[in-house]
């Protein structure tokens, strides 16, 4: 919306400060000035404002006048001479409103033998300033009654009309050409103005094109009137049509500033010749006037004032003289209420209860000096925003100027940590050290990736309005998002990516929704360390890595044994080169190579490895508290065992071959290599040679060659057993 | 090398110089052939059959004891003299390589660190501000009903944000009561509704989190975005102490010469409601291109608890059975702040473009290693 600072002024004149220091001065009190356009010498200044919706009021020059007079304490001119009113007409003009509830006031006033002819004086020169559209002086006075003071108003070509106006209803289906040039088909509940056999205009929203002012008219009706808001924004929307009658009506518009609009257009018109015929026709509902101009009074206290804004930086605060010079000022009629000792004195006692509470104090002091002031507020028509007491105490607060408040602080509570807040940071710190990188990726997924990666059983969610068909649905697994993220890097030609992600995944269905912690991880390219195993399984156990020592962060129930891996995984993992992550036999997620087929059919130049973690599981288990043992003062012997197993011998059963021999003094056993020759040279096709490294250390004393030797045997003899042979 | 223990005829000064000068003379010849340092080692030093031992102990034996001092001399000069033969090889070896040289301009070698997202550091930076002023954190669920979402805010029936044009709508709602109607939560507000349903005052919450938006993907907007809120709800909390907390959350955040300005605005669930400016961080305020020349950035919504908010907390309690008045607006007041993360990591890291956030592009994340 544009202001033009010289009409401002018509109605504050002498405002002590220049247009750009009004503009600092409005904007610090919630009337924003978005930017200043200086217009040439004599002609101030054009501010583009932005103002809050609540504040239908000020998006007008009187409006904003009004809160200048408010800011500088001076007197707001009215709008209006006061003028006796002319006498009614002895048959005043027929307006029935046959739809009250929607339509609340309607004045009319006809003007006789008017001449149509372009605008001249301060309406030409401010509508060249706002490069406002000129059309002629009828149309232009109502376009300047609205810019000027808010209120929308309509002129009709009166000898177009049959009949009085009605207030109505439209018929279903019935067709009305507005001022557009457009026809439209009227729906059973857009309000119309109509007289006895037309519809003449969409009410509050846009006029009719057969009633229009043209340069042949003659006699004019004048409308101002006042609509219920969510009629007119029904209609607005369903004709596609935002106007700036419909903009002010939508928002709630003044039901006293009826009669003055009319008036003042009235007025404009008669300028270039003509006259009224009779007074003003004003049909009013009392209903609605009593929801709107003639709401009962609220009460306001100004010990309320001062307990919701606290410390003023100068030492005298709000004082009941700036409250009552404020509200007054924006309108409001206060009467102070003698019987106030009560409700002042309960309220003294709720502040005595807790008296230790920051910024109390010194509202208190201030406080005790001011008489019980309780003042009944009659709200002004054009404040539908104004309510409660609350909301005078943020015209107080708002004109007094936010930044003249202190700056205090409340006494600080106590911090307790969220029951996840602890092992979330275990987790993310872990993954950050083993150089995943954190990631955020969509909340939704496509209708196939879901399809794809979720778990079947559990339900999808789709969305009402999907952002695109690729996220109809709210994610089921953080997977896809994950698979997104490495594809997005492997297109750019990242070709080594480590990821994680922390977040909601959603099943149930649309009725219930439920949501869980998941941990996805994502993999591909060069890994950084691991010799045991070939390039092309290392990120399988790069992954399971992750997952171990992950868990590891947590106590088991059933210790370290409780964490295992089975071959079965999810469909969008490779069979084969995936895993089942279980702990306690309860699978908790899964791990390895997105299948071949998936890669392809998203053009990955290379493999990529994924794994998601049910976090909901991990977080309900404490963290491992770690007890230390001592260290050893003996030697550690290391013992290698170089052997050819078959394939089919997995790890496992090793490990748990030689675990079951209970040597307590094996501190560890690990795979140092493993082996196998595609040509089945060194080593035979279907076999593959293991170098397997045990570590023997005693708590109590130095071993000797005899243990070792014995233990040495016992292990020898164990992997034979199941199969391996020495390698010579 | 030779084993051989040479026999000492005399322990008179002389054979004694001659004796050890050919024990020398012998170490000196091994070392100028030294190959293998630790066998010569072993040759020599050899604790149980080192050849200096077998000497001394031969020689040590049949010692006249006036004699044993000088012997002792002499081994230890013949000991200096095999470590100093042991040593010279590495000392050569280094310098070697010194003059050789580390071409020292080459990189250096770097593990690839994980690397925390930029977005939620900064959110963990502004969460830890407010527990050190001593807000605990919350934390609700991203899909929530329309009652704590809108209702209990006092968003009014018909407001625009309850449109599906500005809020993404779970499928099929239209036949459920309007409170219990499914969406994606359009700020982190609703945890303070629920934070209040179940738990009398004091409340110091921060909340962090994942909000949604039916908003176009922009430059500077993304339908999935972030958001911390905070709430203080006590006796007699006041619009000084709101203004107290911010401005010194925003010192702690961007540095102690950071200025904050408050200005009127407009949230259903604040009243009053403010936004909240900065002192621009990289020109002080003096006006620059980042600020728009105004030296000023705009970074928070926040305003103090509308009443309606109580009272639908308060009747939300009452059907829960919790029929007390730890609501009471005139006893009870509070206030309610927050801000979007991106906005506030994009300034602090010059980042132009949101989509950054959320893409998982290494070469993005790297930058912040």
């Amino acid at each position: 919306m544009k202001i033009l600072t010289n009409w401002l002024r018509t109605y504050v004149p002498n405002i002590p400060a220049d247009d750009l220091q009004l503009a600092d001065d409005l904007t610090l009190r919630g009337i924003a000035v978005e930017g200043v356009h200086h217009l040439g010498p004599n002609n101030g200044h054009l501010f583009e404002m932005d103002i809050t919706t609540n504040r239908v009021d000020a998006m007008n020059h009187y409006g904003i006048a009004r809160e200048a007079a408010t800011i500088y304490n001076l007197p707001l001119l009215p709008l209006l001479p006061e003028t006796a009113s002319q006498p009614p007409a002895s048959t005043p003009f027929p307006v029935r409103i046959e739809a009250p509830h929607l339509c609340g006031r309607f004045t009319a006033q006809v003007l006789r033998n008017i001449t149509i002819s372009p605008s001249t004086g301060s309406i030409a020169d401010y509508f060249g300033l706002l490069a406002q559209k000129q059309i002629s002086n009828a149309v232009d006075a109502s376009n300047f009654v609205l810019l000027g003071m808010g209120h929308p108003t309509h002129a009709f070509d009166l000898d177009k009309l049959e009949g009085g106006i009605v207030v109505r209803l439209a018929r279903q289906g019935e067709k009305l050409k507005l001022l557009d040039g457009i026809e439209r088909i009227l729906e059973a509940d857009d309000l119309v103005v109509a007289d006895e056999v037309k519809a003449l205009g969409l009410a509050g929203v846009m006029g009719g094109w057969d009633s229009m002012i043209t340069p042949q008219t003659k006699n004019i009706l004048v409308e101002a009137a006042w609509f219920d808001q969510a009629s007119i924004r029904r209609s607005a929307r369903r004709h596609g049509l935002h106007t700036d009658a419909s903009h002010r009506f939508e928002r709630g518009a003044d039901f006293n500033a009826c009669p003055t609009a009319n008036a003042l257009v009235s007025q404009l018109i008669l300028q270039s010749g003509g006259s009224l015929e009779g007074g003003l026709v004003d049909i009013l509902i009392p209903e609605i006037a009593a929801r709107t101009a003639s709401r009962p009074p609220i009460q306001l206290s100004v010990l309320q004032v001062q307990r919701h804004l606290g410390t003023t930086l100068s030492p005298e605060g709000l004082t009941q003289e700036i409250v009552v010079q404020y509200l007054t000022a924006l309108g409001c009629e206060l009467t102070p209420l003698s019987s106030s000792k009560n409700d002042s004195a309960a309220a003294l006692d709720a502040f005595n209860r807790d008296p230790q509470v920051g910024g109390a104090a010194s509202a208190l002091s201030s406080v005790s000096t001011i008489p019980e002031d309780l003042f009944s507020v009659q709200l002004p028509s054009w404040r539908l925003d104004l309510e409660r007491e609350i909301d005078l105490i943020e015209e107080v607060a708002r004109v007094y100027g936010y930044n003249r408040f202190a700056n205090t602080l409340p006494t600080p509570g106590i911090v307790i940590a969220h029951p996840t807040s602890a092992a979330e940071a275990a987790v993310r710190t872990r993954l950050l050290a083993l150089g995943f990188s954190e990631s955020i990726s969509s909340t939704f997924a496509s209708q196939s990736d879901s399809d794809l990666f979720s778990t079947a059983g559990k339900g999808t969610i789709a969305m009402e309005n999907p952002l695109s068909d690729e996220a109809s649905l709210l994610r089921p697994s953080l997977v896809p998002g994950m698979v997104t993220m490495l594809a997005h890097n492997l297109n750019r030609d990242v070709k080594d990516v480590r990821l994680f992600e922390q977040g909601h995944i959603f099943t149930g269905d649309t009725n219930e929704v439920y949501e869980s912690s998941q941990l996805s991880l994502g993999l591909t390219g060069a890994s950084s360390s691991t010799t045991l195993h070939s390039a092309q399984d290392a990120p399988f156990f790069e992954l399971k890595g992750v997952i171990e020592s992950v868990i590891s962060l947590f106590t088991l129930t059933g210790g370290s044994a409780a964490l295992s891996f089975t071959l079965q995984a999810p469909d969008w993992l490779q069979p084969g080169r995936s895993a089942t992550v279980l702990l306690n036999n309860t699978p908790i997620g899964g791990l390895g190579e997105l299948t071949r087929a998936e890669a392809q059919r998203r053009k990955l130049r290379q493999p990529i490895y994924l794994a998601q973690l049910d976090l909901a599981v991990l977080y309900a288990l404490p963290l491992r508290q770690v007890t230390a043992h001592d260290l050893s003062r003996f030697q550690a012997v290391e013992r290698d065992f170089s052997f050819t197993f078959p394939d089919a011998t997995q790890w496992h059963t090793i490990a748990a071959a030689i675990h079951a021999l209970a040597i307590p003094e094996l501190q560890r056993l690990a795979p140092v290599e493993i082996f196998r020759d595609a040509k089945g040279k060194a080593v035979a096709a279907g076999h593959y040679s293991l170098l397997l490294r045990a570590v023997f250390q005693s708590h109590e004393r130095t071993l000797n060659e005899d243990e070792l030797s014995h233990w040495q045997s016992q292990i020898i003899a164990t992997l034979t057993h199941l199969g391996g042979s020495i390698r010579a | 090398m030779n084993d051989t223990i040479p026999q000492l005829r005399a322990y008179d000064e002389a054979t004694l110089e001659a004796a050890f000068a050919t024990l020398i003379e012998e170490v000196r010849s091994e070392t100028s052939l030294l190959q293998d340092p630790e066998s010569f080692r072993l040759h020599w030093l050899g604790r149980k059959q080192g050849r200096l031992k077998l000497i001394s102990e031969a020689w040590l034996k049949s010692a006249p004891p006036e004699a044993r001092k000088p012997l002792g001399i002499q081994f230890n000069r013949l000991k200096q003299e095999i470590e100093a033969a042991l040593e010279a090889p590495a000392a050569a070896d280094s310098a070697a390589h010194t003059e050789q040289g580390i071409d020292i301009t080459l990189p250096g070698t770097q593990r690839a660190p994980g690397i925390a997202h930029p977005l939620l550091k900064t959110m963990e930076q502004i969460v830890q501000v407010f527990h050190n002023l001593g807000y605990s954190t919350n934390l609700g669920p991203q899909v929530e009903s329309d009652f704590y979402n809108f209702e209990a805010l006092n968003f009014p029936p018909n407001h625009p944000a309850r449109d599906t044009q500005d809020t993404l709508v779970i499928a099929n709602q239209q036949n459920r009561p309007s409170r219990d109607r499914l969406l994606m939560r359009t700020h982190t507000s609703p945890v303070q509704i629920r934070t209040m349903v179940a738990q009398a005052p004091p409340i110091r919450i921060v909340i962090p989190g994942k909000v949604h938006r039916n908003d176009a993907a922009d430059a500077t907007h993304s339908p999935i975005f972030h958001q911390v809120e905070g709430l203080c709800v006590d006796t007699n909390i006041t619009f000084s102490d709101l203004k107290g907390t911010l401005d010194h959350a925003m010192k702690a955040l961007f540095g102690s010469d950071v200025k904050t300005r408050f200005f009127p605005s407009f949230f259903p669930f604040t009243e009053p409601s403010a936004d909240v400016q900065i002192s621009c961080i990289f020109c002080g305020g003096k006006g620059c291109r980042k600020c728009k020349h105004s030296g000023w950035i705009e970074l928070l919504g926040c305003g103090m608890v509308d009443p309606a908010v109580f009272a639908a907390v308060t009747k939300e309690r009452r059907k829960l059975g919790l029929d007390d008045d730890a609501y009471d607006p005139n006893r009870i007041t509070g206030f309610a702040f927050g801000m979007g993360v991106e906005r506030i990591a994009m300034i602090q890291h010059g980042i132009s473009d949101i989509g950054h956030f959320f893409s998982g592009d290494m070469r993005f994340l790297e930058q912040f290693a």
